[in-house]
């Protein structure tokens, strides 16, 4: 048989027969031409699409012939070896042929199922290679345009290469390599005798990201020991250092100045407000007799992955949510989809495995509309919100996870760097294999198996990048492409190891690679020895140092007894799984690297995890200055009338519907679905909180809301974390959670708080961070409300061109609630004709409205105290008294926006009306409407339940359910008012997915 | 297929990406079938012998190889390669086969579906149809509802006491492509396609969103000519509780869900 020229190309298009009508041919060119003429006014007067593979397989031409007939669709597209005619039409010009292709290197998971095909076509293991890419055809557009049009639409250059050519073509069928057949050398870094100087340059040059003090004290480390790190040394330590990892920012020594000017220390901000407000709450449960001794609601905080809470006697739930944004910025569809993927390693690498239930999404992007010059390097914030959403539901939707929760928050202040919040929720069986699923028993002898994903240069600095600036320095590596496929089938076959009992422990390969997995899991067993020569690479070249720190994703670290190895390996083995043991775990209390015969790390496992030198930082903050006391009812009173006010917030990006992009989230898969993430008759209004079932055939759910306040930071980051606790809470019990088995989690976003020279308001931002934990605290423990994990973003600043753009502080509180009754679960629509509407909740006159004030730019009127939190705990509590007696029909939580959006979605979501009646000026009305006092719940009721409501001291009459065709009706007593019906809001509400033609 | 008072059971291919196991089983069971989940890398290895205790086979939804060629086209691939023959000679014996989402893709790749003008004895047929990019690119979720055709030999559409049912799509490939023009009109008059998108009026249509991918005639599945193998794009399996259906709290309540209906019917059929 003889094999014929090893390197082929494929190009395959779309059949004629299944060509649409209008300028684009194929689905995909449709869709591109759409992004052009939206983002770039770009309109070609024909465009079509192609897949290209490239191939390097020994195979004979009859074979060859095979796998093309494989690869092809025989009734839907034409394809042939070589290329394929450009002309549609002979008669036209010819076309521009933008061919686009992943740099090397880069995760090319199409040409990975190629080769699998190819491979089962043939019957054979091939070790051939195969790339994929993508071809953009473009007629009757100048060569500027369709560089324009590449370089803002098609592709990124930090992942991707573009050719643009006309026919005739040239016949590339190269795949370019991205590895070198030598492997570096380990390098010894002299640090004993180098200088500050020297310190602080070798730190920079590396991306080390780590400060004098931390290279001072790796230095010291090394002069007791007699010689100087190596590279891998010195680079295991600064991921495990890093700010990502180590949360060296949280855990320092403060001291704080408050807004009375006297300066008090603070002994870590997490060990004081973050576990000191979980372990306050365990300890009121436990006073208070909530849970069995035996069985404590919290079941596993802060140490692993994820937090574990108690729910069934059967399963206990998880719950992690993390940020991924300086990726986000670089390449946002990879950068999400490895956020979302990433998460899902943190939930299910918990204890020794959890499935996965849940995903969640919350994104903070520039305005899709911004139009002020922006710094080359940066992306428009339409074009980062656009790869985002792909990259998540991508990730999400091929893990076959349903995502239940989602939002967006649009701000020029997240034009530099966007908020990318991927979060996700597992149920954990309470036992599996005869011991409890949350312990990990990793015991010395136990192997390090590494399993899933092989290892490349893509994600080499990741943490450590996380925990520098954004700027155009930032390093092409940093960037990695998720394979959801490759992960699904690890845990598919990690989870049946679990239930047979085969692994003793696992976590996830993220942050740092195997120097943190591995470094981790080697306190449980005291020591960890592993050979990285071992380790399955993508291809030759990494220096061992890049094998330790490589974040290349779907990868778990494995902790498999002696006595269970062959079977683990077996079973991998079976469901076409990579495992591979490095090592085994020991009780040397070190962490011993190798790379074959030589020892390329031996750090003492005490050094490497408590070893870093704890910082000492400043932090002052006051209020801002007084707010305009001229003339405060005037300033409350400015804006648009009542109902252009409505209808301009409802019209707002973050506010206005976003079906184009929520509707591609799959929600639905595994069949649990209760409260799903758009409700109402025309299912196109935001959930206030979302409830699933956990398991088939069980009735208990789980409740997923959110509360994220970013606006009320500049007033006080105080009432944004109370703000943001007091809304979550008030999401999940509208939908019906109790309110003893509630939890959350944390996630910070800040801008730099180090007093530096690149940050002279250094310890402004820090002491708005020590705010905003007070107000953590203080709310969490009013409400009984433990956080059982979290996570914190620290430079979220970006530095182009010499702009520093920096974010707003934010934070993100996410409960997680419990329903014992799924059937009982409340949505949104109004359902019964005089039914009575209620405001329960203390009210403040003139509160903060942000998001009015961000759409009317008037003056902000006067802001007065809000109520204290324990205010809101007592509403909450009356709210679920009223709710568990049958009194609450359908309620909504007001936030962002006020009661004025509450009341819309309301009207939005049901074939009924509202006839509500105000009694005030036109000041006090528009406070009411607007104003985004926390603690407040729109209550609808029965009319039997009425007298409860009447005699509550802070209810206030809104008005009555109506029937008729859907309509906001506000009449003010004493004049004035507006009717505005269903159809109008939802026309505006929709108005940007028409201009998208969606 | 005699079945002796047990449940019968239903084979469940997994893994490879496959994701929707979990509401899949539960529907088999509340069906009164009883679920063999099984890995498509075991299934293989096993060979034609893991079908001769099954009365169904159930080709389920997710994203099977990613998807990454085009949706099912890898699956299908390997399974017409090593099963292909014995999947046909299963039904000819009187075995069902249901794919749904992603599993009617593979099905219609493998040339199970429609399979039209393969007479029973004969080996797989050729794809003659194919499930591409829906006309408004990408992945959709939302419900819809799905007119039964009540001449269809479908086995399974029985099971629906109402002509229109609804339950959630959710696919970025499911507009039904024929390689000529006369295949379709000829599978309509057979009652070859036993569901088609419907409109508020419970009409076929063509339109969106009541017709998520622009499938002619609203074709949203097929079935053979035994009605035994049917595949179809929405999700049935994902409305198996009341509460999953979005209007589950209007005072009138939901229709009853169709999950357990549709695969009685297809056991009940199958056992007489």
């Amino acid at each position: 048989m003889a094999f014929s020229a090893a390197k082929r190309r494929i190009e395959i298009e779309a059949h004629p027969r299944v060509w649409g009508a209008g300028p684009a041919l194929d689905s995909l060119a449709r869709d591109l031409y759409g992004k052009l003429r939206a983002w770039t006014g770009l309109s070609p007067a024909r465009m079509r699409t192609r897949k290209v593979f490239w191939l390097h397989v020994a195979m004979t031409d009859d074979e060859a012939k095979r796998v093309l007939g494989a690869l092809l669709d025989p009734v839907s597209e034409v394809g042939v070896f070589g290329t394929l005619p450009d002309g549609v039409d002979e008669a036209e010009a010819p076309p521009w042929v933008v061919t686009i292709r992943y740099l090397p290197g880069v995760t090319d998971v199409v040409g990975r199922t190629v080769l699998r095909v190819v491979d089962d076509c043939l019957g054979r293991a091939t070790g051939g290679t195969v790339a994929s890419g993508r071809q953009v055809l473009f007629w009757g557009l100048a060569r500027d345009e369709v560089e324009r049009a590449a370089r803002e639409v098609l592709y990124n250059p930090l992942i991707e290469s573009v050719c643009i050519e006309r026919p005739p073509r040239a016949r590339d069928v190269e795949i370019p390599s991205p590895g070198t057949t030598e492997v570096p050398a380990v390098r010894t870094v002299p640090l004993r005798g180098a200088s500050d100087e020297a310190l602080v340059e070798i730190s920079r040059k590396g991306m080390l990201a780590l400060s004098l003090d931390e290279m001072r004290a790796i230095a010291e480390h090394f002069r007791t020991r007699g010689r100087d790190p190596t590279d891998a040394e010195l680079e295991c330590l600064a991921q495990t250092w890093s700010e990502h990892c180590k949360h060296k920012i949280f855990a320092a020594h403060i001291d704080y100045e408050g807004p009375d000017g006297r300066v008090r220390p603070i002994d870590g901000l997490f060990a004081t407000y973050i576990r000191g407000a979980t372990r306050a709450v365990a300890q009121a449960r436990a006073a208070q007799g909530l849970d069995p001794p035996q069985a404590p609601f919290l079941v596993s905080v802060f140490h692993d992955n994820a937090g574990v809470v108690r729910f069934t006697e059967t399963d206990h739930l998880v719950y992690k949510v993390e940020t991924h944004n300086s990726p986000s910025a670089l390449d946002p569809y990879g950068g999400a989809l490895t956020g979302i993927v990433g998460v899902n390693r943190d939930s299910f690498g918990t204890g020794r495995g959890a499935d996965l239930l849940a995903n969640v999404w919350g994104y903070c992007f520039g305005p899709p509309d911004y139009d002020d010059a922006l710094p080359a390097g940066l992306m428009h914030p339409r074009r980062i919100r656009d790869g985002v959403h792909h990259g998540v539901i991508d990730g999400g939707n091929q893990s076959g996870i349903p995502m239940m929760r989602g939002f967006e928050i649009f701000d020029p202040c997240y034009a530099g760097k966007p908020l990318v919040f991927c979060g996700t929720v597992a149920v954990m069986p309470v036992e599996t294999a005869g011991r409890p699923t949350h312990e990990k028993y990793v015991r010395p002898g136990d192997f390090v198996v590494m399993v899933g994903g092989r290892i490349g240069k893509d994600g080499i600095h990741g943490a450590t990048f996380s925990s520098l600036a954004l700027s155009e320095a930032a390093p092409v590596r940093a960037v990695q492409l998720g394979d959801p496929l490759v992960q699904k089938m690890m845990f598919d076959a990690l989870t049946e190891a679990r239930d047979l009992g085969l692994l003793s422990g696992m976590t996830d390969n993220g942050a740092g690679g195997l120097s943190s997995s591995v470094g981790e899991m080697a306190e449980l067993s005291g020591g960890a020895r592993i050979d990285l020569a071992k380790a399955p690479l993508k291809y030759p070249g990494l220096a061992p140092w890049e094998i330790l720190v490589s974040e290349a994703q779907e990868r778990m670290t494995v902790a498999v007894p002696p006595a269970h190895i062959d079977a683990f390996c077996d079973l991998c083995r079976r469901r076409d799984v990579e495992a591979t043991v490095l090592g085994t775990f020991t009780d040397s209390g070190r962490f011993e690297v190798f790379y074959g015969d030589a020892r390329v790390v031996d750090l003492p496992l005490s050094f490497l995890h408590d070893g870093v030198p704890r910082m000492h930082l400043r932090a002052a903050w006051s209020p801002p200055a007084p707010r305009d006391a001229g003339a405060p009812r005037d300033a409350a009173a400015a804006g648009p009338a009542l109902d252009e006010a409505l209808l301009g917030l409802l019209a707002r990006p973050g506010f206005a519907s976003a079906a184009s992009y929520v509707r591609r989230y799959d929600h639905e898969v595994k069949g649990l679905s209760v409260i799903k993430p758009l409700v109402g008759v025309h299912r196109d209004v935001p959930a206030v909180a979302t409830v699933m079932r956990a398991r088939h055939g069980r009735n208990e759910g789980i409740v997923l809301g959110e509360g994220i306040h970013p606006f009320y930071g500049p007033y006080d980051p105080r009432l944004m974390a109370v703000a943001a606790v007091d809304e979550g809470v008030r999401r999940v019990l509208c939908a019906g959670a109790r309110l003893d088995r509630l939890a959350a989690l944390d996630n910070f976003c800040w801008p730099d708080p180090i007093e530096s020279e690149r940050t002279p308001d250094g310890r402004f931002k820090l002491g708005q961070l020590v705010r905003c934990c007070e107000g953590l605290f203080d709310a969490c423990v009013a409400f009984g409300l433990p956080l059982i994990s979290g996570k914190d973003s620290m430079k979220n600043d970006a530095v182009f061109e010499g702009i520093k753009i920096s974010i707003l502080p934010t934070l993100l509180v996410s409960v997680l609630g419990q329903i014992d009754d799924v059937r009982k679960a409340l949505e949104l629509r109004l359902t019964h004709p005089g039914d009575v509407v209620y405001l329960l909740g203390p009210d403040t006159g003139s509160p903060v409205r942000t998001e009015y004030e961000r759409a009317f730019g008037t003056a902000p009127g006067p802001t007065e105290p809000p109520p204290p939190v324990e205010a809101c705990v007592e509403t909450a509590r009356r709210f679920v008294a009223l709710r568990d007696r049958g009194g609450v029909r359908t309620a909504h939580a007001p936030g962002r926006g006020g009661v004025a959006l509450s009341l819309a979605h309301m009207v939005l979501a049901s074939r009924l009306g509202l006839a509500i009646e105000l009694a005030g000026d036109e000041a006090a009305v528009r406070s009411l409407l607007f104003g985004e006092t926390p603690g407040r719940f729109v209550v609808v009721a029965p009319a039997e339940h009425e007298p409860a409501l009447r005699a509550d001291p802070v209810a206030l009459r809104l008005g009555t359910v109506v029937a008729g065709p859907p309509r906001l009706a506000v009449r003010v007593r004493g004049g004035g008012g507006f009717e505005l019906d269903a159809e109008r809001m939802r026309r505006v509400f929709h108005a940007e997915e028409v201009d998208r033609g969606a | 297929m005699a079945h002796d008072g047990k449940r019968p059971k239903v084979l469940v291919p997994t893994g490879y990406g496959l994701n929707c196991e979990a509401e899949t089983m539960f529907a088999v069971s509340s069906a009164g079938g009883e679920p063999v989940p099984m890995h498509i890398a075991d299934m293989v290895a096993a060979g034609p012998a893991v079908l001769a205790d099954k009365a169904m086979v159930i080709f389920i939804g997710g994203f099977s190889f990613g998807d990454h060629i085009a949706s099912g086209r890898a699956l299908a691939h390997l399974l017409r390669a090593r099963l292909g023959d014995a999947l046909v000679r299963f039904v000819d014996d009187g075995g069902a086969i249901l794919g749904i989402c992603n599993g009617f893709q593979v099905l219609v790749k493998m040339g199970l579906l429609p399979a039209f003008g393969r007479r029973p004895g004969d080996p797989v047929a050729p794809q003659q149809v194919s499930l591409t990019a829906n006309d408004r690119l990408g992945y959709r979720d939302a419900w819809v509802r799905l007119r039964i055709d009540r001449r269809s030999p479908c086995i399974f559409t029985r099971g629906i006491d109402r002509d229109v049912f609804e339950c959630p799509a959710r696919h970025g490939e499911g507009k039904l492509v024929f390689g000529d023009e006369a295949t379709l009109p000829r599978l309509a008059e057979a009652g070859r396609i036993p569901v088609r998108y419907a409109g508020e009026d419970g009409e076929p249509t063509t339109r969106w969103p009541d017709n998520p991918n622009g499938s002619p005639e609203g074709a949203a599945g097929l079935c053979d000519a035994s009605g035994r193998i049917f595949g179809l794009m929405p999700h049935p399996e994902a409305f198996a509780y009341r509460e999953n259906h979005p209007d589950w709290m209007d005072p009138a309540g939901p229709p009853a869900p169709p999950a357990a209906p549709l695969l009685r019917a297809g056991l009940t059929a199958l056992a007489r």
